[in-house]
């Protein structure tokens, strides 16, 4: 019998260790059944955590969700006895477990059920197979780019540039040192499907970064990860020793005349590092500030020599690809973006995690189906695709088909995966300005466009929330959008109007309610609303008083209490306490 | 800051990453997060000393160094709390948050307590989006947090961290 913990950076942050160290004092303590305790990366299905699976000898499955430290005696309990109906009520409702089976999973194929740390497990099944047919087979590099060019895969991380594209060009560039780069910074706020992979199955990283590395004939390989993703980096680094250790990495690999290094650089929070050029300067050791192009990277990036750079998501597909042919993955997706896409599905959704679907499904169902729908039964407002770069799309957009091109046309993107899910209490306006806010300070500052224009947006939202908007500032919003669009250096401040632009384009009577009749109809933006008590619902119960910072709440217990509205600092205490819907913003 | 008074660091704790990368070109920022390791924050002395040994203009290492939200030229608090401002987290309340923490300890976004307890830094997205609202002390994530839970965990760690004191 083996148990295997979700140990994935949100699982252990919702207590999987705790868990886990708790089962590791009571089969060390006594151990009859010889049951093995083990880790395993983020299952995906993160509204659950922290998660056991049980798998009994003849493979049988049973996955035990939301556990706390005190469930760990129950499950030993089980396991010992050899009676597993001991957990069953831990066990995850058919309903749950229709999150995970509606999906389809290749790059993430793995996360989730080998061990990580264990290159064992990765080869077991069927890692570095693909690695092996181009080596001791002889596939060719040309044969390799082909046969991603045949998958149709497009770059993951945003742009959705073709990937046997850019292999090609970088193969194409004169000279002999060359190299490939991981984009692993993945700065964008509400997305974690870069950490996912790595943290979950690192060897899938390393073996596509190898084909590539092959096929465009670079020498050295380097992963750019996060600073803020600790777990992730001792994974990698702990997945590169080992494949070095077994002749997966270094020189003449499997015997091969092929030789590749690689190394893991860590980065130091900025978010235009994810921009592939601004992210060469990163690691050659400077401020992370894009360069003019062309020239592009493939003929002079890290140290000006040819240099490959993709997404994680892109080099997680490319081992599966090459093993099981660029036509199976083409079948997958629609006449325009090929294969699945990773999203990372969070916000006002009732089941939360990653979700790896085959391109062409709708919005819809990833909200609904996989998802569940609105936490507590709201009502759906918009998603938010491609985080900074992307844009809001509405309720009548839902049944959108997920591709490249049909994404575009909303003037959201796809992205690289983050997928935020609003009801009806978030507010369209306030959501812009938090973009904005964002790209301003991640701005680097090297154009004018981007380093000024975000921060007259900015500065536009910020009085229109306060309810100190001006007729005009939609029109003034939309003319620096187009200049900032046209003008700015790189992707970062390229795109950094969309948030705004969808804002306008979709939910433009919300943004005359803040700016004509001062009101904010989501009730979020506090110098817009007023919070008072309904007298009929009211009970007098006091809950809200009591929890009120600036006692602006009064009221004799069991007759309705009343709200000064001067006093009151529009914490949102009274809403959040009060049992019976008495707390009325306006 | 107390500028030429202020107290020496201890350079030599530095040696070894400085000869580690002698030979490895554009490693800076490496340096700097090892040299932010050892002395909690990146004091103006190991600035300079850091520009003398690789041969980097001064003037480059503070640019490196103020550029990424990573480096600090302050020392922090025993407990830095960095509060998640991601897409998910600002979506359930982020702000309720960062205004309990204010209130709690008294400290806004860069600023550290009077006892020298606690920082609070905020930062773009911890990646745990599913638990948010989200933030990480001193490399422990704490999820699903409401004003009066934010509350409470800062009370367990100003008892914890003032008793050991």
């Amino acid at each position: 019998m083996r148990l295997v913990v979700g140990e994935g950076s949100c699982g252990l942050a919702a207590g999987a260790g705790k868990v886990h160290t708790k089962l590791d004092e009571l089969f060390g303590a006594s151990n009859p059944v010889n049951a093995e305790v083990t880790i395993t990366g983020c299952i995906g299905m993160c509204f659950l955590e922290p998660i056991v699976d049980i798998y009994e000898d003849d493979g049988t499955l049973h996955r035990l969700v939301k556990l706390t430290e005190e469930d760990a005696q129950t499950i030993y309990d089980a396991v010992v006895s050899g009676d597993l109906s001991k957990v069953k009520d831990l066990e995850i409702t058919d309903e749950d477990a229709s999150f995970l089976s509606q999906q389809t999973r290749i790059a993430l194929r793995n996360c989730g059920i080998i061990n990580p740390m264990s290159l064992d497990e990765y080869v077991a099944a069927g890692g570095y197979d693909a690695l092996s047919k181009i080596l001791k087979d002889g596939m060719t590099q040309d044969e390799v780019i082909e046969e991603i060019d045949v998958s149709g895969l497009k770059g993951r991380g945003g742009a959705g540039f073709s990937t046997a594209f850019k292999w090609r060009a970088a193969k194409a560039s004169e000279g002999t040192e060359k190299y490939l780069i991981c984009n692993a910074d993945e700065g964008d706020p509400g997305a974690f499907m870069d950490r996912a992979v790595i943290e979950g199955d690192p060897h899938t990283l390393i073996e596509g970064m190898l084909i590539g590395a092959y096929a465009i004939g670079a020498q050295e390989a380097i992963v750019y990860v996060r600073a803020e993703y600790p777990l992730a980096i001792v994974r990698l680094e702990n997945a590169i020793k080992e494949a070095t250790e077994r002749g997966y990495l270094g020189d003449n690999i499997l015997g091969s005349n092929f030789s590749c290094k690689m190394r893991i650089k860590a980065g130091a929070g900025a978010f235009v590092c994810g921009e592939e050029t601004a992210l060469i300067e990163s690691l050659e050791g400077k401020r992370g500030m894009p360069r003019l192009k062309p020239p592009f990277p493939a003929q002079s990036g890290f140290w000006f020599k040819p240099s490959n750079i993709n997404n994680v998501e892109t080099y997680a597909n490319v081992a599966w690809i090459i093993k099981n042919g660029g036509a199976a993955f083409a079948a997958m997706g629609t006449e325009e973006s090929k294969g699945t896409k990773v999203f990372a599905l969070t916000g006002k959704i009732k089941r939360g995690g990653l979700v790896e679907i085959p391109m062409g499904k709708t919005l819809r169902e990833v909200i609904y189906d996989i998802g569940g729908g609105i936490r507590d039964d709201k009502e759906f407002k918009a998603v938010q695709l491609g985080g900074p770069s992307g844009g809001c799309i509405p309720a009548e957009l839902l049944d959108t088909v997920i591709d490249y091109k049909q994404l575009g046309a909303t003037g959201a993107i796809m992205g690289s995966g983050g997928m935020v899910v609003m009801d009806e209490s978030t507010c369209m306006v306030g959501m812009a300005k938090f973009f904005l806010d964002f790209t301003a300070k991640e701005s680097c500052g090297k154009c004018i466009h981007c380093r000024i224009g975000t921060k007259r947006m900015l500065e536009i939202l910020d009085r229109i929330v306060k309810g100190e908007g001006e007729e005009g500032d939609i029109e003034k919003l939309e003319e620096l959008c187009y200049a900032i669009k046209d003008g700015a250096l790189c992707g970062l401040g390229q795109t950094a109007p969309n948030p705004v632009l969808t804002t306008i384009k979709y939910f433009r009577d919300e943004c005359e309610a803040h700016i004509k009749d001062k009101k904010c109809p989501a009730g979020e933006c506090v110098n817009l609303i007023t919070y008072s008590i309904d007298k009929d619902k009211c009970i007098g119960c006091s809950a809200c008083s009591r929890q009120c910072p600036t006692n602006a709440i009064s009221g004799q217990v069991k007759s309705p209490f009343t709200i000064d509205a001067d006093a009151c600092i529009k914490c949102g205490n009274c809403k959040t306490v009060c049992k019976f819907g008495a707390i009325v913003v306006d | 800051m107390g500028c030429c008074m202020e107290k020496q660091s201890d350079l030599s704790l530095i040696r070894e990453t400085l000869d580690h990368y002698k030979n490895i070109p554009g490693s800076l920022i490496a340096i700097l997060q090892k040299a932010q390791d050892i002395y909690g924050y990146l004091p103006v002395d190991v600035i300079y000393h850091i520009a003398e040994e690789t041969g980097v203009a001064p003037a480059k290492v503070m640019g490196v160094a103020t550029f990424y939200t990573q480096f600090r030229l302050q020392p922090v608090g025993k407990y830095l709390i960095m509060l998640c401002q991601g897409t998910a987290c600002h979506v359930n309340g982020s702000e309720l948050i960062e205004s309990a923490i204010k209130d709690e300890l008294g400290i806004a976004d860069g600023e550290t307590t009077e006892d020298g307890l606690f920082t609070l830094k905020n930062v773009a997205c911890l990646g745990c989006c599913s638990l948010s609202p989200v933030m990480m002390i001193n490399g422990e994530t704490y999820g699903s947090l409401t004003p009066d839970k934010t509350k409470n965990i800062l009370r367990e760690l100003a008892k914890e961290g003032g008793a050991k004191e």
